[in-house]
């Protein structure tokens, strides 16, 4: 009896050491389960009818990138946080996949604690969006959003480019995709290298900025804007980004980690490389992005206007005394 | 000009490449400005047609520097772009003084056009400035900002695009300025329009 009451009390213990000190270890385990078979080409399984095991190829889109699913902001959690628990049984049973799924709503929405993520508000926008008008709850924010590797790229990158890219390529994910495009149209994808032929150097364009620069209606308040427009509305206005008020400061070029890592690096380089900083109201639009008409170097322009009025004060003055001295 | 001789100084190929020089110099300095200081309110012209008029204009004006290049090895035009160090400081304070003071004083131009001295020290130097550094430098810029990629990353933390931009920029504001104190100095013929006649009829009178 003693040994039992030992026993079962170093196994109470045992369990709520692992289960306070290694959340992420017990977490990581518990899916290695789920990983065998989704982070695999193939799986095994037994067939009744045969009476054998039989090794077949997991569909690719249940096949699961584990390197990506550590560096995703979900990476902690366990695979029945989100999915049934059902799926614990093995095989699964096949009514499972018409379970339905966790939204991002479901966890973040109403909750004080992603007060700064602003969920609430990205519903809102989102609810006001082509996507949503066009497809209603169909269109998930997973279409979008890929919940086992999504990374919170524009709150925490320090690189436009990787921000750009990380951002463009979820819109490309069906957007030059016909195999995802189809799951919310019926309709042939258009060529996007043909729908956006009016734009001037389409490649560069769509390298440095983000498919929603154009495509949203930006709100400064909000991190990224979520409210994708129709085609007909997205702006083909060149001087919305090309100006001296360029809206690429309430979108791409606003974020704090860009301007945090601008004002460490490369503002901290004075003397010559001074003269590059850019419009002294726009901070975030640092001296590693040149747009055109927005980025103005406001000592140069200073220095042509002084060049340029004594240039036409000479001339004036010259011309004044030729015709005196006639 | 030597005993009031008519000197045919501007062969017509040489004003044909001047003509396109100039009205293609005015476009790219109107486009310029354009997309430099781009507004929402239509300042000069609308940012996409700025784009392509800037573009199509700069295209012309390569093209047409060539010529101007392949004239100069070809014809005798080029012996008038030849730098002469010797003596030059104290040339071209003769003729500064001469624009400064002694035309006031109705002194006669301490360099008269000849045949074989078509610009005074002062011209020819800035056109050497302008034609064999300064254009193929904005050429060059231009192309690079035609066809970014091509451009490096970054050089010393800055955007290759900014630096290639800017100096572009620098280059063509520095074109504008020559372009005014040219037109202005164009003036100062006997009549005022005289030297504005010669380069479209190719003679000097």
């Amino acid at each position: 009896m003693r040994f039992f009451v030992r026993t079962l009390f170093l196994l109470c213990f045992s369990v709520i050491f692992c289960a306070i000190s290694s959340p992420g270890q017990n977490t990581t385990e518990q899916n290695q389960t789920c990983l065998k078979c989704h982070a695999s080409q193939t799986y095994t399984l037994y067939n009744d009818w045969t009476e054998k095991e039989e090794k077949r190829l997991m569909n690719p889109f249940y096949i699961l990138d584990t390197v990506q699913l550590a560096g995703g902001v979900h990476h902690a959690f366990n695979c029945i946080d989100c999915h049934s628990m059902d799926y614990e049984t093995y095989p699964h049973d096949s009514e499972l996949k018409l379970e339905p799924m966790m939204t991002c709503i479901d966890c973040h929405g109403g909750d004080p604690t992603y007060q700064d993520w602003q969920f609430d508000r990205i519903e809102e926008e989102f609810h006001k969006s082509v996507h949503y008008e066009t497809h209603g709850d169909q269109f998930s924010c997973s279409k979008c959003h890929n919940q086992h590797y999504y990374r919170p790229t524009a709150r925490n990158s320090n690189s436009i480019r990787e921000i750009v890219n990380y951002s463009n390529e979820m819109c490309l994910s069906c957007h030059d995709n016909m195999t995802m495009y189809q799951l919310v149209s019926d309709s042939t994808k258009p060529k996007l290298v043909d729908v956006h032929s009016w734009l001037p150097n389409q490649e560069l364009h769509f390298k440095r900025v983000r498919c929603i620069e154009c495509h949203t209606e930006v709100q400064d308040s909000l991190m990224v804007s979520h409210n994708i427009l129709k085609k007909e509305l997205a702006t083909r206005n060149c001087v919305e980004c090309h100006s001296s008020n360029s809206i690429l400061q309430a979108s791409l070029y606003k974020y704090q980690n860009l301007k945090t890592r601008s004002e460490d690096g490369e503002n901290s380089q004075k003397s010559i490389l001074g003269l590059f900083t850019i419009n002294r109201s726009n901070k975030n639009l640092s001296n590693t992005y040149y747009v055109i008409g927005a980025s103005r170097v406001p000592y140069l322009n200073t220095i042509f206007a002084i060049i340029f009025f004594a240039a036409v004060g000479g001339i004036a003055v010259h011309t004044i005394l030729r015709i005196l001295k006639k | 000009m030597e005993n009031g001789k008519k000197l045919y100084l501007y062969p017509l190929w040489l004003r044909i490449w001047h003509g396109i020089n100039a009205l293609g110099i005015l476009v790219l300095i109107f486009s310029g400005i354009s997309l430099h200081y781009s507004t929402r309110g239509a300042l000069l012209l609308r940012f996409d047609i700025a784009i392509a008029v800037h573009n199509i204009a700069g295209v012309i004006i390569t093209f047409n520097y060539f010529i101007f290049i392949l004239g100069n090895i070809l014809t005798k035009n080029g012996q008038h772009y030849r730098v002469k160090v010797q003596g030059l400081p104290k040339r071209l304070m003769k003729q500064i003084l001469y624009y400064t003071s002694g035309m006031f004083k109705g002194e006669s131009s301490p360099y008269p056009v000849t045949e074989k001295r078509k610009f005074n020290p002062l011209q020819k130097y800035s056109y050497i400035f302008v034609m064999y550094i300064f254009l193929p430098a904005l050429i060059v810029t231009g192309i690079a900002l035609l066809f970014p990629e091509m451009i490096i990353e970054k050089v010393f933390r800055i955007s290759g695009v900014m630096i290639t931009a800017v100096l572009h920029g620098i280059l063509g504001f520095f074109v504008f300025l020559f372009l005014l104190i040219h037109l202005y100095v164009a003036s100062m013929g006997k009549p005022p329009g005289k030297n504005y006649k010669s380069i479209l009829t190719g003679w000097h009178s």
